[in-house]
């Protein structure tokens, strides 16, 4: 850069000086008001970056991994029908949701604790005109884009594995995704009411998660579990998720009322979830 | 008019009083101080003009406005440089920029070309594509900076800024504030470096326990609490109590710590003369002039606080 002269006449001898074109503040508040979720997100964007390489082979190693061992291994001596369905096919479904799940768990956790305590994300971010409440959409709408993704190449994998019956299970996408951010919005409005690292995200890994994956109707449908554990898939949304990508992928048929209530709980989740979360980050950061 | 005006300012946390009644203005283009031991109420009181801690009680006016009820419009015209580092370690250290300058709502065109001056004017044009991981202390301060300049802000913030740096670091620091205030930015600082306030400061107020103990310029302080010039002797751990006896004869304010005494008065080397003449003759003197530190020290006392 080229000196410059300062205001006011003086000349710029030693250093450089700072322009000053004269920025409208006041328009620059009315856009951080109504868009300072989506400009909060471009952060996740850009903290990704480096890490593109290794978030797309594990979204891509996932899928194979589980489809091959589940779907071909498991598969191939599982030798009657589920749901009407060969094994594959019914376990697919299951796979997608309860992996894009796994992650929204994973994201919902010690990144968000760490926005606040080690990476200090959230401090910085609120020194600018964002509120908390905006930081806490703005990761949702970073994870929501990435779970997008993840699904999206997950279902593309299926193919080749010949997981689907048809084109409608590309509905499994969105499904699996409002799945995943029912169970991120919630963990996001928790970790961000923790002081202090300790044994709760181990505890959300093994004692939530780790069940839903094995109790939510991901492996076998939930009606052959007895009555007295069924309840872990009533309040998991990885087998609201999964129940409603079998109704797209070969048709899986549910009661209607039974299909308002998968969808009534996973957006239930998601928006409570997000609700508490921006009371839980704005607590946190104002004070 | 003034750009920041606070009146009766408290902020309290449960029992505990961080602030209480403060009233003080800031003036356009004006460097102002805001001087205290740890734990004085400094910080509370920038997060209160930044609306990211919400007053007890009292009123606050930044740039005419409320910062709780309009936040957002008094942060996009703020610039803010926190007492700990809050940069992305991961990142790169042009990436920051870019990434706290979207947060404002910028658009990128603007953030690329920001971006670069920016890091010429904090001299880590060479440092651009590095992770902040890194840096170095200064050079992360440095570049919290030029963070903080993104925006073109009216007012800096800046809490603590060179603390933890080493002397170069810190007179580099200095020399770019120097520049911004030049430019006509208001300057808002909190520091417990009396030789920071004296370099950066037009006008500063020392808070001590929540409220204001002195108001004025560097030079009106050191006026107004000290003498021009301090003297300080040192005749030993045992004869310096003894000698205080014999010192207070000499100045009107004298002021005995364990190693030394210090005798306040307006010509040094004539006191330190009348000192030898009357045969005390302490084992190492030193004349200096009177600093910030010195007013500070009477005003808020000795005692450590942790």
């Amino acid at each position: 850069m080229t000196e410059q002269p300062a205001p006011g006449g003086t000349t710029a001898v030693d250093a450089p000086l700072v322009s000053f074109t004269g920025i409208d503040h006041a328009v620059l508040a009315k856009r951080t008001r109504r868009w300072g979720w989506v400009q909060y997100s471009s952060y996740r964007h850009a903290a990704e970056r480096p890490f593109l390489g290794s978030s797309l082979a594990v979204a891509l190693g996932n899928p194979i991994l589980y489809l091959a061992a589940m779907g071909l291994g498991l598969g191939s001596i599982v030798r009657h029908d589920v749901d009407g369905v060969g094994y594959l096919w019914f376990v697919a479904p299951g796979l997608l949701v309860s992996t894009v799940v796994s992650t929204a768990a994973q994201f919902g956790t010690w990144p968000i604790f760490g926005g606040f305590k080690w990476q200090r994300t959230y401090l910085a971010a609120q020194a600018t005109p964002l509120e908390p409440r905006q930081m806490a959409q703005g990761e949702t709408l970073a994870i929501t884009v990435r779970l997008l993704v993840q699904a999206l190449l997950f279902w593309l994998l299926g193919f080749a594995f010949g997981a689907w019956p048809g084109g409608a299970s590309l509905l499994n996408v969105p499904i699996a995704t409002l799945a995943g951010l029912a169970m991120f919005t919630p963990l996001m409005a928790y970790a961000a009411t923790l002081e202090e690292e300790g044994l709760q995200f181990s505890f959300v890994q093994r004692l939530i998660v780790m069940p839903m994956f094995l109790f939510a109707g991901t492996f076998f449908p939930l009606s052959v579990m007895p009555l007295s554990l069924q309840w872990i898939g009533w309040i998991s949304p990885m087998w609201h998720g999964t129940q409603l990508a079998r109704m797209a992928s070969y048709g899986l048929s549910e009661p209607p009322w039974l299909v308002a209530v998968h969808l009534v709980v996973l957006v239930v989740f998601f928006v409570g979830g997000l609700w508490a979360a921006s009371r839980t980050f704005t607590r946190r950061l104002v004070r | 008019m003034a750009v920041i005006e606070a009146s009766d300012l408290t902020k309290t946390y449960g029992d505990f009083t961080a602030v209480d009644g403060i009233s003080f203005e800031v003036a356009p283009g004006e460097s102002f101080g805001l001087l205290g031991p740890n734990g004085a109420g400094k910080s509370t009181t920038m997060r209160m003009i930044g609306g990211t801690s919400l007053r007890t009680s009292g009123s606050l006016r930044v740039l005419g406005l409320d910062p709780e009820e309009n936040g957002p419009l008094v942060r996009a015209s703020l610039g803010v440089v926190p007492q700990q580092d809050s940069l992305d370690e991961e990142l790169r250290a042009r990436d920051n920029l870019i990434v706290y300058g979207r947060y404002f709502g910028l658009p990128k065109a603007y953030l690329t070309k920001k971006a670069d001056e920016l890091l010429e004017f904090a001299q880590l044009t060479d440092k651009a594509k590095e992770k902040v991981s890194a840096l170095s202390g200064g050079m992360k301060r440095r570049l919290t900076i030029a963070r903080g300049l993104v925006n073109e802000p009216r007012i800096l913030l800046l809490d603590e800024p060179t603390t933890g740096l080493d002397p170069q670091a810190r007179h580099i620091l200095w020399d770019r504030l120097f520049r911004l205030k030049e430019q006509g930015v208001t300057l808002v600082v909190t520091t417990h470096f009396m030789d920071e306030a004296e370099q950066l400061c037009d006008r500063l107020i020392v808070i001590d326990h929540g409220t204001i103990v002195a108001e004025g310029s560097p030079q009106s302080l050191i006026r107004d609490y000290s003498t021009r010039e301090v003297v300080e002797v040192r005749f030993g751990s045992t004869r310096n109590a003894a000698m205080e006896g014999p010192m207070r004869e000499l100045a009107d304010r004298i002021e005995v710590l364990p190693d030394r005494i210090l005798l306040y008065a307006h010509d040094g080397e004539a006191l330190l003369d009348e000192i030898n003449r009357r045969g005390h003759t302490p084992l190492t003197s030193l004349v200096r002039r009177s600093s910030l530190e010195d007013v500070f020290l009477r005003l808020t006392g000795r005692t450590l606080i942790d």
